[in-house]
């Protein structure tokens, strides 16, 4: 457990006792609606507990937007007050991700307190109570009500976004401006969302199908935000295609894995230095890492034979681009990456493999990758060779530019290096040798007939 | 209902045609019959026609492959279903209305569709107007004639009728989803309404939810409700094309890695395939439900990838010739690798488990086993090779193979019809 700041327990203190004095008055007032406040404050807290639940056959996400629509009906409802109250009891008891969780109980609590009765407070000041249900009998005044209840939603997610600024700033100690930039524009569509869904609420609750009705909101509502959590689940998926394919070339190859990476990280170095917008330099890191995953198909044999090849057996192995790129080529989000598997072995003058394109004909990925691999294959230490120098290995790519090596790319690397140096943060190499490496990723023994991890048929 | 289940045990593709001919027969009775007799609140019925349809307009992915490839379209055809008032306003529609205003706006939304190639499916459409018929005719006829509100009034109880209504209106789409799947593949009735009906908790409920939700919003609070409830709905429907994409991406990987030990010529050509197509479909006569299905295909198609770890490829890919110890070597590298692409950790484990001892299997690893042993042995033994690869499974139901897996199998091959991968 990692132990708080003093000033963090202290920003948290103050936070709290402004939630003490927003919802101190409900507590002496007479016209608190209790029963209100009791029925959203279960809601909620019954809300936070199903995010525990299986949906949709998948465990809810972690960092799934929590459930404002009810704090947010609760602000359009209640006076400020008890719409304060409402907040408590479900963040007292939702599920804390990572320790330690009672400071961040306490301070959960106090924030949606805080910023409940601030949205409260807009709505009421805005006259949002008499356009919820105006004239005989009581009716909705559309679109009249819909302002009063975007600017509450507004005022909500601007208190949150201050809040959680200031807690950044203590607790982790993020520069201020650092901690609120971004933070008020990335909740302001899931809010004003949220505002809506709770207006329905609010809207249903007042009118005469009563309570029951309003719970429904909640149903789509889940949907919703469960929805939204997948964006960052889209990048975990691709993240995940990638290692099962490292995984698998090192199963029958563990030697090429920090290569690939290393490749992976050169590759991106050049791509930076070029200018490449953000979404394909990640592509090139894929293309990089995954440039050899042809290897899969060469011989397991072949790829460990420690003497000179015969040309039959140099055949055999210039397969593994093609190899690769029958692989990959059903996997959509590659991209450009695949005609870099694909090309990777080309050279400027044509006398490459496997088609012997020359120049421009070369995809532009294929000449980066080019680069990162003839680089780190010399700098790197190898079984039968000693790593070079970087200056070194720069000297011979920048002999080999224009005939072997396209010059910008070459260019760009020197560049990088001389700006970054070259510090690859390779995980997954092993600094030993071939034999006596223990393998990873394999799952523990299960019981005494599993075999030994890391026992090779060699 | 039963009677309708009962006829397309017996009579497959006609009843699939039967039911295509009586949706076809009442969108035209009920488009007949609105121009004959005019639309009533016509600004209401525009609103919800217009719902449906921008519904369908922004509908992502393929609809063979979606469970509800358009939840703001459905919820909205539902809503019109169960609408009373508006405003306050008792709305004076009629069932038949409903039908002819929330079909004619589906098919309008489908033109982008069809534009592109890709021709709404005809059974997608059956249920959608079939179950939005139930609903309209248990809900409008009762309402228009008063007796509803004399009954429930406006208060809970009318909106616990209208999830009552939901909750047939669900009962009846599962039915006659599960009847038409039944009627096209002969698979068994009791697992395909169960998944059906396990289906309708997640995104069904929410559209279900939805459609009450707007029901009784519009009568509070008139047509603003659908613009303010639906701009949320809308902004999820758009972004559950990145669902899709994360399932894509799941899939397009296990069947690049499928294709690595092909490629490597550890296993022949097509193996995984012919793997993952035998064990669903015997999953599916043993009564598996829909999710454990998805972890044999995937474990079917990935069950071999711990072979790349060795040296020298065994001839065919035949592991069963290896010794045991080998075997599970080979099974807990594949695992390995499986765990990395992010699958439901079930697969992995049947992936591990594959060269075990039936007894300590899971059935999911049991079905691999079987499935991956006959398609082995099937293809060495020649022209009588099924049948004799049938007997060598018989006699290793001792210690390697369920005898009741083993009795599937040969009722699946018997069949001689096997569902196609990812069906």
């Amino acid at each position: 457990m990692r132990s708080v700041p003093v000033r963090a327990w202290a920003y948290i203190g103050c936070v709290a006792l402004c939630a003490a004095l927003c919802a101190g008055p409900a507590l002496t007032s007479a016209g608190t609606p209790w029963g209100a406040v009791a029925l959203l404050a279960v809601l909620y807290a019954g809300c936070e507990q199903i995010t525990r639940c299986r949906f949709l056959g998948q465990r809810a996400p972690r960092g799934m937007v929590a459930f404002f629509p009810v704090l947010l009906a609760g602000a359009f409802l209640l006076p400020p007050a008890a719409a304060a109250l409402v907040a408590v009891p479900g963040a007292v008891f939702a599920r804390v991700e990572r320790s330690p969780a009672t400071p961040r109980r306490i301070w959960r609590g106090a924030q949606l307190a805080v910023a409940c009765a601030a949205a409260a407070t807009v709505h009421v000041a805005l006259g949002g109570r008499e356009l919820l249900a105006a004239g005989t009998p009581p009716t909705p005044d559309f679109p009249a009500a819909l302002a009063p209840a975007t600017a509450a939603a507004l005022a909500f997610a601007l208190v949150v976004a201050a809040l959680d600024g200031g807690i950044l700033a203590t607790a982790e100690r993020v520069p201020l401006r650092t901690a609120w930039r971004g933070l008020f524009p990335r909740s302001l569509t899931p809010v004003v969302v949220h505002g809506f869904a709770g207006l329905m609420m609010a809207v249903l609750w007042r009118s005469p199908y009563g309570p029951p009705a309003a719970l429904l909101v909640l149903l789509p509502m889940y949907l919703s935000c469960w929805v939204f959590a997948q964006y960052h689940r889209e990048r975990a998926a691709h993240q995940a295609t990638i290692r099962a394919l490292v995984q698998a070339v090192d199963i029958k190859d563990e030697y090429t894995r920090g290569h690939s990476e290393r490749v992976g990280e050169a590759s991106v170095l050049i791509a930076r230095e070029l200018g490449m917008a953000d979404e394909r330099v990640e592509v090139l890191r894929f293309a990089g890492i995954l440039h050899d995953v042809g290897k899969l198909g060469v011989p397991t044999r072949l790829l460990r034979k420690d003497g000179p090849l015969t040309p039959e057996e140099r055949r055999i192995i210039e397969l593994h681009p093609e190899y690769g790129h029958e692989m990959v080529r059903g996997i959509s989000f590659l991209g450009e990456a695949r005609a870099a598997i694909l090309h990777h072995h080309e050279r400027l003058d044509g006398s490459g493999y496997p088609y012997g394109l020359a120049g421009r004909q070369i995809p532009e990925f294929a000449r980066v990758v080019a680069v990162a691999d003839a680089f780190d294959a010399m700098t790197s230490t190898r079984s039968y060779s000693r790593g070079r120098p970087v200056a070194d290995a720069l000297t011979e790519l920048k002999r080999c530019a224009g005939r072997q090596f396209d010059p910008q790319m070459v260019r760009a690397l020197v560049r990088a290096l001389d700006r970054h140096g070259w510090r690859p943060a390779v995980t997954a190499d092993s600094p030993e040798g071939e034999g006596g490496r223990h393998r990873r990723n394999v799952p523990p023994p299960r019981g005494p007939r599993s075999p030994v991890a890391g026992d090779r048929a060699r | 209902m039963s009677a309708k289940v009962a006829a397309t045990k017996v009579r497959a593709p006609l009843a699939v045609r039967a039911v295509h001919l009586v949706t076809a027969l009442l969108v035209l009775g009920s488009l007949a019959h609105v121009l004959w007799s005019g639309l009533a609140d016509r600004g209401v019925a525009l609103a919800f026609g217009a719902l449906v349809a921008v519904g369908e307009l922004a509908r992502g992915g393929d609809p063979a492959q979606e469970r509800e490839p358009a939840p703001l379209g459905a919820a909205g055809a539902l809503a019109y279903a169960l609408l009373g008032e508006n405003a306050g306003h008792p709305t004076m529609h009629s069932a038949l209305q409903v039908v002819a205003v929330t079909s004619a706006a589906f098919l309008v939304g489908c033109v982008p569709q069809v534009a592109l190639g890709r021709a709404p499916l005809p059974d997608h459409l059956a249920r959608r107007v079939l179950s939005t018929a139930f609903a309209a005719v248990c809900f409008q006829p009762l309402y228009n004639s008063g007796k509803l509100t004399d009954l429930l009034g406006p208060g809970p109880a009318y909106a616990l009728w209208l999830v009552v209504l939901l909750a047939l209106t669900a009962l009846c789409d599962a039915v006659l989803a599960a009847a038409l799947v039944r009627a096209r593949t002969r698979w068994p009735f009791g697992p395909l309404l169960r998944d059906e009906l396990r289906a309708m908790r997640g995104i069904g409920s929410a559209v279900g939810a939805t459609g009450v939700v707007l029901a009784l919003a519009v009568a509070v609070a008139g047509l603003w409700a659908l613009p303010v409830f639906c701009l949320p709905l809308l902004l999820t429907q758009l972004s559950f094309s990145r669902y899709a994409a994360v399932r894509t991406t799941y899939r397009q990987t296990i069947t690049s890695l499928a294709r690595a030990t092909e490629i490597a010529g550890y296993t022949p050509q097509g193996h995984a395939r012919r793997v993952a197509a035998l064990s669903r479909a015997v999953g599916r006569d043993l009564g598996l439900t829909a999710a454990d299905l998805v972890v044999l295909e995937y474990a079917a198609l990935m069950h071999d990838i711990g072979q790349l770890s060795l040296v020298d490829p065994v001839p065919d890919g035949a592991t069963a010739v290896l010794p045991a110890t080998e075997q599970r070597r080979i099974a807990l590298l594949g695992g390995a690798v499986v765990r990395q692409t992010g699958v439901p950790a079930d697969v992995a484990v049947v992936v591990e488990l594959q060269a075990d001892p039936y007894r300590e299997q899971p059935l999911t690893a049991r079905i691999v086993r079987t499935a991956n042993a006959y398609d082995e042995m099937a293809r060495k033994e020649g022209p009588g090779g099924p049948l004799a690869a049938l007997e060598r499974l018989r006699l290793g139901t001792g210690h390697d193979h369920q005898p009741e897996v083993v009795e599937s199998l040969a009722r699946v091959l018997s069949r001689g019809g096997l569902a196609p991968v990812g069906g």
